[in-house]
């Protein structure tokens, strides 16, 4: 594999990254934030990665944040509905030096994209894939999504939804994922913190980055965002550290039986030692699948890297069987192919 | 066959047809006999015809499996109309194939397969080998099933297992009619099955046994022999349009000095290809067997965008679903090649059957004004031309280019003159280099119009594409109602522009006349076979065939208006010649069409041009 390191510093600033286009989602939404948080970031993995500003690449499919390749100054694709990850994948899969970037909604994603999604996180290519999830079609102007609650009133179920939403860290796994993170959009130093952590981790890094549309959806992560509630409405694990949360820092998780649960340290004789510790590096998915899934106000919202298991990129598998079979098979050349098995010669 | 009189007689051509169940084995027992027939330096096609179902029920029609050969001392264009020997393992392979002989073709039959049982199944009412169905043919009745048991019985082989060797019995046979060295089949099974000696050996034993049967059982009165072919000097071998097409995308990849990356979903009769690349990690091949036909093709966009010689194939209902991101691929500007091996439609339709109902597909099957090259292969071994130009329009032009073949030159198979990769000519896509100071995305070449390839990982050129109309030459998002028509303008000119660099038409035949007919793709072997019959007839017709559809060459109306009239041959209901139609509406067309699964005939085509010249 053509995947070494530059050994010279590369030295990258935010500025690298910004575009001269006029950046035109709505004021207000989500977008601006999450922009601004991988521009920041861009120049650190650079840094950390070797990379120079040219090796970035950023892919999209429809919707308002598939707009983003426009408005970073990196190498970009703008491409069809559903389709990003497809895209990403040719793009990888010819030059593994590359850092592809997969920009996509949750209606992009999960809905038209939804084949994609599940195949790109069980063939673990090494992209990463920050997925905008606020739960509506923003483009079209307020249609119900694949993670729109059941019950939800929007112009397309004006009675209320009928339809189970997906929960986008189950599918990640479901589907044999490595890599798992939710952020919010107002936790900018988080969303530095966790694009980093997904552009170090080695296969498909998914992102879901709970956004608020300002217009067709207004608030719908509040119970989670919300300053009055969010530290007790979420909680942001960190690998080897335990599960605490709350504003004193006086909450925790614990298992009981095969069921996670909200305690108080310190009531019942609880200590911070009988704690779940997080460990995202389990390839086990029990206590994963459980974390994913809790919704406040019986749980906190997991936040932070939830799973994040080594394993070989599909890249690697592909480039590494070349470079074997290239110096194991005799053929070296098309002209040998063609002349190789049966032939015979016309005096 | 034509015949002199001999103990050997010589002929010039034969058709022989080997037809049994789909698990009797068949399509190895053609495929063996065309080596045989490459040994004994004839030219030849093949053509296998097979159903859809892999085992149908046993003894059935429909699960009935053949292979055709055509060879002979002259030119073979064709697989052949009507056999001249059928080898019929059962009932239902007779009942199968015996309107596809000739009236009076050598038949040989299974004997111990012709019970009352498989009667039914077949749908006779009685034995057709005592009935009156077979009056006319000579029919060689063989215990095929007793005498291989026979032949193997010192190897110590359940039944089942010797009968699997019956085919090769029947291939015995027809070596010896044909007066081959049966030894030279030996070496497949020698490699083959190079772990099981007791396999190699049984089927070299009942080859063996079949050819010594058609020696000793006196059952000809003679047995044929066909001249060495006047074939060039050189290397050949044997090449289906699918291996072609696989291996002709592999040369343009060696040629352009670009990795190939193939993004495929498996589709009859489209996947030979994908499983060809596959095999060729060691020359660099990528391939991904994407999640649907979707994510191939637009997985290839993303290859060519990264800088590979970008592939995907399909069929008909693939490029169906391919048509959104052909469109992402016209206004980004990027070159893809599009493989689409035609087969029976609309819908799943027939898939191991060829058409070329494809046309106005992929010609127009996209929203918005969408144009792209659309070229097509006139045979087996054109797909290795024709896939390897495919490519260097596309990465020369910065287009799509969708290549039709079609069921019938994927899986049939011609002898191949080896072609060496450097005599192919030359591949020169336009890079831009490394901050290049007057990069813009959408700067045009002023021949070509096409935009240059900067790809990812080069510094100074950094760029976004993207399916949003862009502004010419910056390649901005714009809804500027003027550009959008200056972009949808040089988008046409730009795939028009390609008509400077392909070749010109060519006429077969006088170049001036009565009667013009006009044909594309696959169907040039019988096209070309029906005129060359009918000149050495002393009835004058040309040929016109068409292998560069969009744009057409640029001398299409020179040579149609040398001739009084016009007949446009194709497998479909009319696509090319409405496309003519409208493109050169000064003449007037005649059509000839077909969609039954089947080709051409050379007798069909012959009577009907006999008619027009005598219209």
């Amino acid at each position: 594999m053509e995947n070494k390191i530059e050994t010279q510093e590369i030295i990258l600033t935010k500025k690298d990254f910004e575009s001269d286009q006029m950046v035109k989602w709505c004021p207000g939404c989500g977008d601006h934030a999450i922009l601004k948080s991988v521009e920041a970031v861009f120049p650190i993995i650079g840094q950390k990665l070797g990379m120079n500003k040219e090796d970035f690449v950023v892919v999209s499919g429809i919707g308002c944040s598939s707009r983003f390749p426009y408005y970073l100054n990196t190498y970009g694709i703008h491409g069809i509905h559903g389709r990003a990850a497809a895209l990403a994948m040719g793009i990888k899969l010819t030059n593994p030096k590359l850092s592809v970037w997969i920009i996509s909604g949750d209606g992009d994603s999960l809905a038209i994209g939804g084949n994609h999604f599940i195949h790109i996180a069980r063939r673990n290519l090494d992209v990463n894939y920050l997925m905008f999830n606020n739960e509506i079609y923003g483009l079209t102007k307020g249609q119900y999504s694949p993670t729109t609650p059941k019950g939800q009133k929007t112009k397309t179920s004006p009675q209320g939804s009928f339809e189970t939403p997906f929960n986008t860290g189950e599918l990640v796994i479901g589907a044999k994922g490595k890599f798992f993170a939710r952020v919010v959009d107002t936790n900018p130093k988080l969303m530095q913190k966790i694009f980093l952590e997904a552009a170090l981790h080695h296969g498909t890094s998914l992102v879901e980055i709970l956004q608020n549309c300002v217009i067709f959806n207004n608030k719908i992560h509040a119970l989670i965002t919300g300053k009055e509630v969010k530290n007790d409405n979420q909680i942001i694990l960190e690998a080897g550290k335990p599960m605490i949360f709350g504003k004193e820092k006086e909450k925790g998780i614990i298992l009981e039986g095969t069921r996670l649960k909200v305690v108080k340290i310190g009531v019942n004789g609880i200590t911070e030692k009988d704690l779940l510790v997080h460990d995202p590096t389990t390839e086990d998915t029990g206590i994963h699948m459980m974390l994913v899934s809790m919704t406040p106000p019986e749980f906190p919202a997991a936040l932070g890297v939830i799973r994040s298991v080594k394993a070989e990129t599909l890249e690697e598998s592909i480039w590494n069987t070349i470079e074997y079979e290239k110096k194991a098979s005799p053929l070296k050349s098309v002209d040998d192919l063609l002349n190789s098995g049966n032939t015979w010669e016309i005096e | 066959m034509t015949t002199k009189k001999n103990k050997v007689v010589e002929l010039e051509q034969a058709v022989v047809r080997f037809a049994g169940d789909s698990g009797d084995g068949m399509q190895l027992t053609g495929s063996l006999f065309s080596d045989s027939t490459a040994f004994a330096g004839n030219d030849f096609a093949t053509f296998p015809d097979y159903p859809s179902e892999i085992r149908a029920p046993q003894g059935t029609v429909s699960g009935v499996s053949g292979f055709q050969i055509h060879f002979g001392h002259k030119t073979v264009h064709t697989s052949g109309d009507l056999a001249d020997v059928l080898v019929a393992m059962n009932p239902a392979s007779l009942e199968a194939n015996l309107r596809w002989i000739k009236t009076d073709a050598i038949v040989i039959v299974d004997t111990d397969a012709f019970i009352m049982k498989n009667f039914i199944k077949a749908g006779f009412k009685a034995n057709p080998l005592e009935d009156g169905t077979l009056t006319g043919h000579i029919v060689l009745e063989v215990p095929l099933s007793t005498l291989t048991r026979e032949a193997v019985k010192d190897l110590d082989l359940d039944n089942k297992t010797a009968l699997k060797s019956k085919n090769m019995f029947a291939l015995g046979i027809i070596l010896y009619m044909f007066n081959r060295d049966y030894t030279k089949t030996f070496s497949f099974f020698e490699t083959k099955f190079k772990k099981n000696p007791i396999v190699v050996n049984a089927n070299k034993k009942v080859i063996t046994a079949g050819y010594n049967y058609g020696e000793t059982a006196e059952v000809f009165t003679n047995t044929f022999r066909i001249e060495k072919a006047e074939l060039h000097k050189g290397r050949y071998r044997n090449v289906t349009g699918n291996l072609a097409t696989a291996w002709g995308l592999m040369a343009a990849s060696e040629r352009s000095g670009r990795k190939i990356y193939l993004g495929s979903y498996p589709i009859t009769p489209a996947t030979d290809i994908l499983q060809e690349l596959a095999k060729h990690k060691q020359l660099s091949v990528v391939t991904q067997q994407a999640e649907d036909e979707i994510a191939g093709i637009v997985s290839t966009i993303g290859a060519s965008f990264a800088g590979a010689m970008a592939v995907t194939t399909t069929s008909g209902p693939g490029l169906s679903l391919k048509s959104e991101a052909i469109g992402l691929a016209v206004i980004t500007e990027l070159p893809i090649v599009i493989v689409d091996v035609q087969r029976g439609g609309p819908s799943t339709g027939l898939p191991t059957k060829s058409e070329q109902s494809d046309l106005m597909q992929a010609l127009y099957g996209r929203n918005g004004e969408a144009p792209v090259v659309v070229i097509a292969a006139k045979s087996a071994t054109d797909c290795f031309y024709l896939a390897y130009q495919a490519a260097k329009i596309a990465m020369e032009h910065m287009t799509p280019v969708i290549l039709l073949t079609d069921g019938s030159l994927g899986n049939g198979s011609e002898v191949f003159k080896i072609p060496k990769v450097a005599d192919l000519s030359e591949i020169n896509p336009p890079f831009v280099e490394a901050n290049d100071p007057e990069y813009k995305p959408y700067k045009r070449d002023t021949e070509k119009l096409s935009r240059r390839w900067a790809i990812p990982g080069t510094p100074g050129l950094r760029h976004r594409l993207g399916g949003l109309e862009k502004e010419d030459i910056t390649g901005n998002v714009s809804q500027d109602p003027l550009n959008h028509q200056k972009m949808t303008d040089l988008r046409q000119a730009k795939i028009d522009r390609v008509a400077n660099y392909i070749p010109k038409l060519e006429v077969e035949g006088e170049q001036e006349g009565e009667l013009l007919v006009v044909s594309w793709g696959s169907t040039y072997g019988v096209m070309i076979t029906a005129i060359e019959e009918m000149h050495t007839e002393g009835k004058l017709v040309s040929l016109a065939h068409f292998q560069y559809i969009m744009p057409l060459p640029t001398n299409v109306r020179e040579v149609f208006s040398k001739f009084k009239k016009i007949i446009v041959c194709e497998i479909n209901m009319g696509q090319f010649v409405n496309y003519l139609r409208m493109h050169f509406q000064e003449f007037t067309y005649k059509q000839y069409n077909k969609v039954q699964g089947l080709p051409f005939m050379v007798i069909e085509l012959k009577t009907k041009f006999e008619a027009l010249l005598n219209e």
